[in-house]
């Protein structure tokens, strides 16, 4: 079925924008760019209308990429439900994302660079969705983070763009590390790194020599995990990563490339499924991040940072659900995230666009009226966020939070707090954002149609989205999981959804001084809400200065400089005198100094040959 | 003709350097076209090696034999199996476009430098096919001189102490690994009754333990000064920062291989027993693991482009040094193919350098910074350069860095773990390098008017560039090319370590792997 069209298409558009890019017409970019990725989109169609069942993975294997030893590689690529479920999102909202982009960014420079690179992030994302082995995935996962990073520093005349991208970088190499290492251990553990032969050798394992083997793999595993999908204590690169352009936000940072980790996950559930350690790991590490970063969302002032930690936090809700041994809820709310997320960032990126740039929450207001259109779409990203039935974001997150109360009943409750605190961040924004007076100087304009035709569709999926029955259709993927259908977990989720969404409207709509009044009240905590706990300020000066400052001063300048090359120095002087004596052997002439070695080493090995020995 | 298709390589160069010697001094143009050309037939010649070469046989092929100085046993003996093949082609190509990407830079004397050039290809090349003690020795003698006065000519400001800090260094080494040598002639004279350097006779000596170890020694001295190993390092920075381009990028992508393959092609098939004895091992491993994380880590404190280009090289290096004494297949192919890769990418990396050099005479980061605004196809080469040189998959390094962790791995984790740790650095250095030279504003009024790559500056980096996607979409016929004479080193290694002496020289953390 020429699966490999999906990927090649994206990057046909990246190799021709990228290539002739400077000499074509904005127009042509866009079409180019838009196009590829519309019929790598239709694609995904045709080959998911042929496919009748899915009961057997569909394998489609190209070449051998490399082999050596007693390993080889190929690459493969293989269709199963899961895959199908992440190829139409990809593609359906990358889609629509560079539809958008088209849009915002008709006035910027670097038009074909950014088209660009966003086909090549299609390109790298769609190889690790649909690789058949951990290695074709790593080239993907990897390559989604090169392509993050080139576009997290788009705009390369500021220091801190670059800065983030080689903060995204770096911090995903961490991860990566780990990554790596879980496929070196997977190599010499099952001989292959094929899913085809892993997966099913894991279920194989005797589980008293296989526990922990299997830990240590699935551990790694979830640290490259926590680098790409932005969990304790990697997470530190995601709200920097805003400094990329918005439709980078979206379709990268929040819809996509983001939900990697959790999809590697889900694909090797056979493996986390058998340790119940690095579930339990999963389950707490999800759950943590969702509450920290829930936390420092509600008090941040960049639209896009609010957003941002939100995507954390989410993120940390899908490990919650994964760990809880939710593996269909997880990706049902990858889907759901995918389209209210994305709605959210365009919507930001179409108000910021709407105020020439300006990004600060304290400087908006009152925007209802002069870009409606944005305002509706916005505020039905929202109400499927903050989990209010039947929108969208209510239906995968009760999935996730039944079963944590499944896996563990305090889970349930602190998710049910974050569940709070998401509605109440969400609608601080909204209101900050279109409520009460304009506080800003610009002239707030309706977006194109380009950008607001997407948003519409955004809306409409996360207002109806709950409703595609993503968990249904995974039901065969994924282990069996006992349902609970308690009406009284359900109503307490939703509950605490509207008493954010309610505490909200009464500080930022009712009485708009209160929360200022509140901040002094409790400034330390505020403070330390605002510097996000000083994670990066305790990172910098615990790793990122001693790391630094010790190559400078002790290794090179002590080590090497002073050291060695004063140990060899030191012999060259000692030899100084015995050299002046040499120097009449110096005729600087190039042809009698090869003579010499040459003669010299003859010398050397006749007389110590025939003279010495014999 | 055909027969001795690797003498026409090995001489190619030679025969040219001859000619720019008989051309007269003043007609540059003339001595420039004719030595370019001859550096390009070079290459062209090598590729045809490819064509002749069968790479099901392990052993080596196209062997040209004749008798040199018959009174010390020595021969005119080369030939080459996929190790040297890849290596001499890697020397041949690189060589040419070095030459070439000194088309402007060289002013000064510019028939001696083709000279010593062209005559450095030959010594490289018969480095990389001799296989007999005695000429490979006098071929790695041989490329110590061209060098020394390429550093020492047309070098930078401190050209006279780098030159002679290179020339001490690796003659200190080379003069001890002479003595090893000699050790295995006499040796061999002693059991057999003949003196001969021929490789595959030394091979079949029994040397007793503490001989051979003593014999290893040697060579550890003479080839861990040149890939540099830590510590031994120090005279690569200098070196480098005062090479000229080209020889820069010779050093970087050629002559530090010369070492690497000095253990493969020596150290390991002729004294296996104490190639894996613990003692070597551990000593290997430790030095290669300190290079990689302290080159690395010394990288993010340079403010010189070229020094810290310089510095990546010995963690790089590490890595291919830490695949060979991993001592099995996958740490030794990965290694082989880890150093053509950077012999790319570091050669790129050079050439980079060289290009900015030439425009600015400075090589200070902070003198840039938002050079992609001026020089959008330079920051395109520069971004494969040093995304291939960070090992991002689908480009060369990726494949060597995980084939070279793989064997690594199977043999002790902790080794591969922090391998890998140079990985994570090598980001970083790298991003930051490329961030503060050509992101950014353009804040150096001097660096506004620079023009971007002429055509002949594509030329060269064009063919480095379709290597780094090459080997890194399809890399399986090199490793196919490797398979066999790996196959065979591993196989030497192997009955070494357990039939003589095997309580004595069981594989270090070979228990810890499996």
């Amino acid at each position: 079925m020429n699966l490999w069209l999906i990927p090649v298409l994206p990057l046909i558009g990246f190799a021709i924008t990228g290539i002739f890019g400077r000499r074509l017409s904005r127009t042509a970019v866009s079409a180019i760019a838009v196009g590829s990725v519309f019929l790598s989109f239709v694609w995904v169609l045709r080959v998911l209308a042929g496919m009748s069942t899915f009961e057997a993975p569909y394998v489609e294997r190209y070449f051998t990429w490399f082999r050596s030893g007693d390993l080889s590689i190929d690459v493969s690529f293989g269709l199963d439900r899961l895959t199908a479920v992440m190829l139409l999102v990809v593609t359906g909202v990358g889609l629509l994302i560079h539809l958008y982009a088209t849009g915002y960014m008709a006035h910027e420079g670097g038009y074909y660079r950014f088209f660009a690179f966003l086909n090549l992030f299609m390109f790298f994302m769609l190889v690790l969705v649909l690789a058949n082995n951990f290695l074709l995935m790593f080239v993907g996962w990897e390559g989604v983070g090169l392509c993050s990073y080139l576009l997290i520093g788009f705009y390369f005349l500021e220091k801190f763009a670059t800065t983030a991208g080689n903060k995204a970088f770096i911090v995903n190499r961490i991860g990566d590390f780990g990554f790596s290492l879980g496929m070196f251990l997977m190599v010499i553990t099952f001989g292959s790194l094929s899913f085809d032969t892993v997966f099913p050798a894991v279920e194989k394992m005797p589980p008293e020599t296989g526990a922990g083997i299997l830990t240590a793999i699935s551990l790694l595993l979830f640290v490259g995990a926590t680098g790409k999908s932005a969990q304790i204590p990697l997470y530190v690169w995601l709200p920097d990563a805003m400094a990329g352009p918005t439709p980078v936000s979206a379709l990268i940072h929040a819809a996509t490339m983001v939900t990697a980790g959790v999809y590697m996950v889900a694909r090797c559930w056979t493996l986390f499924t058998h340790s119940q350690v690095t579930m339990e790991v999963v389950a707490i590490i999800g759950l943590a991040t969702a509450v920290l970063s829930a936390t420092i969302g509600l008090v941040q002032n960049d639209i896009k940072k609010v957003f941002a930690y939100s995507t954390v936090s989410q993120l940390g809700y899908m490990f919650l659900g994964l760990g809880s041994g939710a593996f269909a809820a997880g990706v049902f709310h990858i889907v759901t995230h995918a389209f209210f997320k994305a709605l959210l960032f365009l919507g930001a990126g179409s108000v910021i666009h709407a105020l020439a740039g300006e990004q600060d929450l304290q400087r908006m207001g009152g925007l209802r009226k002069h870009i409606p259109i944005t305002f509706w779409t916005l505020l039905a990203a929202a109400v499927a966020i903050a989990g209010v039935p039947p929108f969208s974001g209510f239906h995968s997150k009760d999935a996730i939070l039944i079963a944590a109360h499944h896996h563990a009943p305090w889970m349930y409750w602190v998710g049910v707090a974050t569940a709070a605190m998401t509605a109440f961040y969400v609608f601080r924004a909204i209101f900050l954002a279109f409520f009460g007076e304009y506080r800003g100087t610009a002239h707030p304009h309706e977006s194109p149609p380009a950008m607001w035709a997407p948003l519409a569709v955004l809306a409409f999926l996360s207002l109806a989205g709950g409703y595609i029955p993503v968990l249904e259709f995974l039901e065969p993927v994924f282990p069996h999981m006992e349902e609970e259908h308690d009406i009284l977990l359900v109503m307490f989720s939703v509950m605490a959804g509207l008493a954010g969404i309610a505490l909200a409207y009464f500080m930022y709509v009712l009485r708009p001084g209160f929360a200022g009044a509140l901040a002094a009240r409790f400034a330390g905590a505020y403070r330390l809400l605002y510097n996000k706990y000083f994670v990066d300020e305790i990172y910098a000066a615990a790793i990122v200065d001693p790391v630094v400052q010790g190559s400078r001063s002790i290794l090179w300048r002590g080590f090497d400089v002073h050291l060695i090359d004063g140990i060899v120095n030191g012999i060259g002087h000692r030899s100084h005198n015995i050299g002046a004596l040499m120097r009449m052997w110096q005729s600087g002439n190039i042809r009698s100094y090869a003579a010499w070695v040459v003669l010299g080493s003859l010398i050397v090995i006749i007389a110590l040959g025939f003279g010495g020995l014999r | 003709m055909m027969e001795h298709l690797l003498s026409l390589t090995l001489f190619t160069p030679a025969a040219g350097a001859l000619v720019v010697m008989l051309l007269p001094a003043q007609r540059t143009r003339l001595i420039r076209w004719w030595a370019n050309g001859a550096a390009a037939a070079g290459f062209l010649v090598s590729l045809l090696l490819l064509w002749r070469f069968d790479r099901h046989n392990g052993g080596f092929q196209m062997v040209e034999r004749a008798d040199w100085i018959p009174m010390l046993g020595a021969k005119y003996l080369i030939g080459v199996d996929g190790i040297s093949l890849l290596l001499v082609l890697l020397t041949t190509l690189v060589g040419f476009l070095a030459i070439l990407s000194a088309w402007s830079a060289i002013r000064e004397r510019t028939k001696e430098f083709y000279t010593l050039m062209l005559l450095l290809q030959t010594g490289m090349i018969g480095v990389f096919t001799a296989l007999d003690f005695f000429l490979f020795f006098v071929f790695w003698e041989v490329t110590l001189v061209p060098m020394y006065f390429v550093i020492g000519i047309w070098g930078g400001p401190r050209k006279l102490y780098a030159a002679i800090k290179f020339f001490i260094y690796t003659l200190a080494g080379s003069v001890l690994m002479l003595l090893g040598i000699l050790t295995l002639y006499y040796q061999h004279s002693r059991q057999f009754g003949y003196y001969t350097f021929e490789i595959s006779e030394l091979m079949k000596l029994q040397l007793p333990p503490g001989l051979e170890q003593f014999v290893f020694w040697t060579f550890f001295l003479g080839f861990a000064i040149k890939v540099p190993m830590f510590p031994f390092h120090t005279w690569l920075p200098d070196a480098h920062v005062e090479a000229p381009t080209a020889g820069s990028v010779i050093l970087a992508s050629i002559l530090l291989k010369m070492g690497t393959y000095g253990f493969i092609r020596f150290s390991l098939p002729l004294l296996p027993g104490a190639s894996t004895s613990p003692l070597v091992v551990q000593v290997m491993v430790v030095l290669s693991l300190i290079a990689i994380v302290y080159g690395a880590l010394v990288c993010l404190m340079q403010r010189d482009w070229k020094r810290l280009v310089a510095y990546s090289s010995v963690s790089h290096l590490g890595f291919c040094t830490l695949g060979i004494f991993a001592l099995n297949h996958e740490g030794l192919a990965g290694s082989i193919l880890q150093q053509i890769n950077h012999g790319i990418s570091t050669g790129m990396l050079f050439l980079i350098v060289g290009v900015i050099y030439e425009r600015r005479h400075t090589r200070e980061i902070r003198d840039f910074g938002g050079l992609a605004h001026v020089m959008p196809n330079y920051a395109v080469v520069f971004a494969v350069a040093m995304l291939s040189s960070a090992g991002v998959p689908l480009l060369n390094g990726f494949i060597g860095e995980f084939t070279i962790l793989r064997g690594v791995f199977q043999v002790n984790r902790v080794w591969a773990g922090v391998a890998a740790l140079g990985i994570i650095l090598a980001a970083a250095y790298l991003l930051w390098l490329y961030q503060r030279t050509m992101l950014g504003e353009l804040h150096d009024p001097h660096n506004r008017g620079l023009h971007d790559l002429n055509w002949r500056e594509l030329a060269v980096f064009a063919p480095l560039i379709a290597l780094v996607f090459w080997i890194g979409v399809y890399p399986k016929p090199y490793f196919d090319i490797l398979d066999k004479p790996v196959a065979a080193i591993v196989e030497r290694l192997h009955t070494a370590g357990s039939s003589e002496q095997a309580a004595e020289r069981a594989p270090v953390g070979g228990g810890a792997g499996r």
